[in-house]
């Protein structure tokens, strides 16, 4: 069967250290990530946020392998990164499921790669799809599916293969608020049953401290790591614990360093009016020179 | 459909405001501010009428979810009627406008035409020879143009070689291939095939190549991170991702052949529908004209629809709703 035991993670640690990576312009390079160092241990969640265009995706994309570092390297299991594969699953914010295929199909994709004979794979898959609540849907179409069914499903398809990591990017984005706080639910789920390293991008500071270990928050481009944070909650946890004192101070630190980002990432497009209301006072002062 | 009363479940809820349940109903109270309204729980499967499985009520919903399709075919069956009537107006009474309809044929006549036309094999003949060139030239253009088109979708080295060629050659109409062809291939059978393969050539790759670039790359990225190699990707994606272009492609094609095969058998044949069509007008039958016509027109339409339904039975998944 593709889905591991229920024993302690001793694999999947991710490593990136000294990462560096600039897209080649016209207008020359530019530079998305400089200097950026984390690590996940094996079994942990951790999530990565940061404002919009910060690099999040950049990161991301280059431990699953389908972007180079320009300098520094990205370790999995002490491994460098070469390409995409099947040890290292990964969640896209679009939806990803192939059309052509049911559900089930979908889902069996990476056991028909790795070569399993069909009635094995159905069976792997039909008990992950079971997991995931998703049993009477195996047949369809992921047309015929919601935006929380379609990234339920590719989620489970990438868990099928049994990876060391899994990395998901803004996978609830489009998601609505109260389907994404039932597909957190799921994922933690899912993560604790499986016991495999999680690294989680997101820009909803809720979600990443109702999910995580631990979180870094990048910095506006060009994003590098401005602050790691290790989770103080206890698990399990449920939608009450947002309440708790811990939860709402970490939610405020973390949104006092976001939106410092944010507001620098913008700097050039905003002007005192643009602000008015958000109780951001300038001063006069222009805002280059305040954040 | 579903019950809208708040289940109890609710009272849990870290609000401190008390809850009610709603009298029985009729006039609107207005709610207290910061007050919730329980609505009585209703009894959700009550109010899911049971179907009705009986045939007439098969029948109703049938009728139903059909009514589009079949008001379009009404409506379809009354226009050709009423262009079959106009036609038989204006050729019964040989009205002249600008046009002359005073040699057009009749559909009487083309009716009697056929009736003697089908009782001979010599017409079934003309019919299956068309049929065959048109089967072997867009089968040999389908095998040929679906894999360049994949094949340079996939490498650009490919298409960048291959691409200035096939736009040089594309504008070219079939027809003014005809001469060239006659002089390419030994025999005249095999030159016609050719025309109907050049014409259905050209939108069959044009198709296949636009399918290949609007794959959504994140799908190939999916596949590439579930362990794919290069080839199961091709045959996993990229393939089945543009199997609907491709379908639209052969539909397009298809089109093209039949115009390039009837124009060259005109020119070059002595079998053939088209032929038989040039003929008839040689030889002053022109209730034949009409008939060969009609059977092009039909023939053509006929394998236009089985290419569609070809193409829905191979993509499953984008059957119409
Ligand atoms: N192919 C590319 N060519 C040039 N610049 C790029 C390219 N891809 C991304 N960038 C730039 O690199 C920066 C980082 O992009 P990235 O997609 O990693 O950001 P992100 O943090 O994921 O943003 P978001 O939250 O909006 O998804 C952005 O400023 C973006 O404009
Ligand atoms: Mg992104």
């Amino acid at each position: 069967m593709a889905i591991p035991a229920t024993a302690p993670a001793r694999t999947g640690l991710i490593e990136v250290s000294d990462f560096n990576l600039a897209y080649d312009t016209l207008d020359g390079a530019v530079i998305a990530v400089s200097d950026a160092d984390l690590v996940v241990n094996p079994g942990e969640f951790v999530s990565i946020i940061g404002p919009s265009g910060c690099g999040k995706s950049t990161l991301l994309n280059a431990v699953a392998g389908f972007l180079k570092p320009t300098s520094g390297i990205v370790t999995v299991d002490k491994e460098p990164v070469k390409g995409p594969s099947a040890d290292r699953g990964m969640v896209f914010q679009q939806y990803s499921l192939f059309p052509w295929k049911t559900v089930r199909e979908n889902v069996e994709f990476g056991l028909k790669m790795r070569g399993m004979g069909k009635s094995e794979r159905a069976v792997a898959a039909r008990t992950l799809l079971g997991l995931a609540g998703l049993s009477a849907f195996e047949d369809h179409y992921p047309d015929r599916l919601s935006g929380g069914m379609k990234q339920r499903v590719g989620i489970v398809r990438a868990l099928a293969t049994g990876p060391k990591v899994l990395l998901l990017d803004e996978p609830f984005g489009a998601l609505d608020a109260q389907t994404r706080v039932i597909m957190q639910q799921i994922l933690t789920n899912l993560w604790q049953r499986l016991g495999i390293s999680v690294l989680f991008v997101t820009h909803d500071i809720d979600e990443a401290i109702f999910l995580s270990d631990r979180i870094y928050v990048m910095t506006a481009r060009p994003g590098t790591i401005k602050a790691e944070v290790t989770v103080p909650l206890p698990r399990p946890r449920d939608a009450a614990l947002q309440l708790s004192p811990e939860f709402v101070q970490l939610r405020a630190d973390l949104g006092a360093l976001i939106r410092e980002e944010s507001l620098k990432a913008m700097g050039g497009e905003l002007n005192e009016d643009a602000l008015k209301g958000l109780a951001v006072n300038l001063n006069g002062a222009n805002l280059a020179e305040v954040v | 459909m579903n019950s809208i009363a708040m289940k109890p479940a609710a009272k849990s809820a870290p609000i401190a405001a008390p809850f009610h349940l709603a009298g029985d109903g009729g006039v609107h109270r207005p709610v207290a501010p910061g007050h919730i309204v329980l609505r009585p729980e209703r009894d959700a499967l009550a109010a899911v009428a049971a179907p009705d499985r009986s045939f007439t009520g098969r029948a109703r919903r049938w009728l139903k979810l059909n009514a589009h399709t079949i008001r379009a075919m009404l409506l379809g069956a009354l226009a050709i009627g009423l262009f079959i009537l106009a036609w038989h107006v204006v050729t019964v009474n040989r009205m002249t406008f600008y046009v002359r309809f005073l040699n057009v044929p009749s559909p009487e006549q083309v009716l009697e035409s056929a009736r003697t036309a089908f009782s001979t094999g010599a017409f079934l003949n003309h019919i299956y020879i068309s049929c065959r060139r048109i089967f072997i030239g867009f089968a040999l253009a389908a095998v040929v143009a679906v894999p360049l088109g994949l094949l340079m979708g996939r490498f650009q080295l490919l298409k960048e070689f291959v691409f200035p060629v096939s736009e040089v050659l594309r504008p070219i109409p079939a027809i003014a291939w005809v001469p060239m062809s006659i002089m390419l291939w030994p025999t005249n059978e095999e030159s016609i095939v050719f025309i109907t393969f050049l014409g259905s050539f050209f939108p069959i790759l044009l198709n296949t190549l636009h399918g290949m670039a609007n794959v959504d790359e994140v799908l190939v990225r999916a596949a590439r991170c579930l362990g794919a190699t290069e080839r199961a990707t091709f045959r996993e994606v990229y393939f089945p991702a543009v199997l609907p272009q491709v379908f639209t492609g052969l539909t397009v094609g298809m089109g093209v052949a039949w115009v390039s095969l009837i124009a060259a058998e005109m020119i070059s044949g002595q079998f053939g529908i088209g032929y038989f069509t040039w003929e008839a007008y040689s030889l002053v039958q022109y209730p034949d004209i009409a008939l060969g016509m009609i059977t092009i027109g039909v023939l053509g339409l006929a394998s236009s629809f089985l290419i569609r339904i070809a193409g829905r039975a191979v993509t499953p998944w984008s059957r119409a709703k």
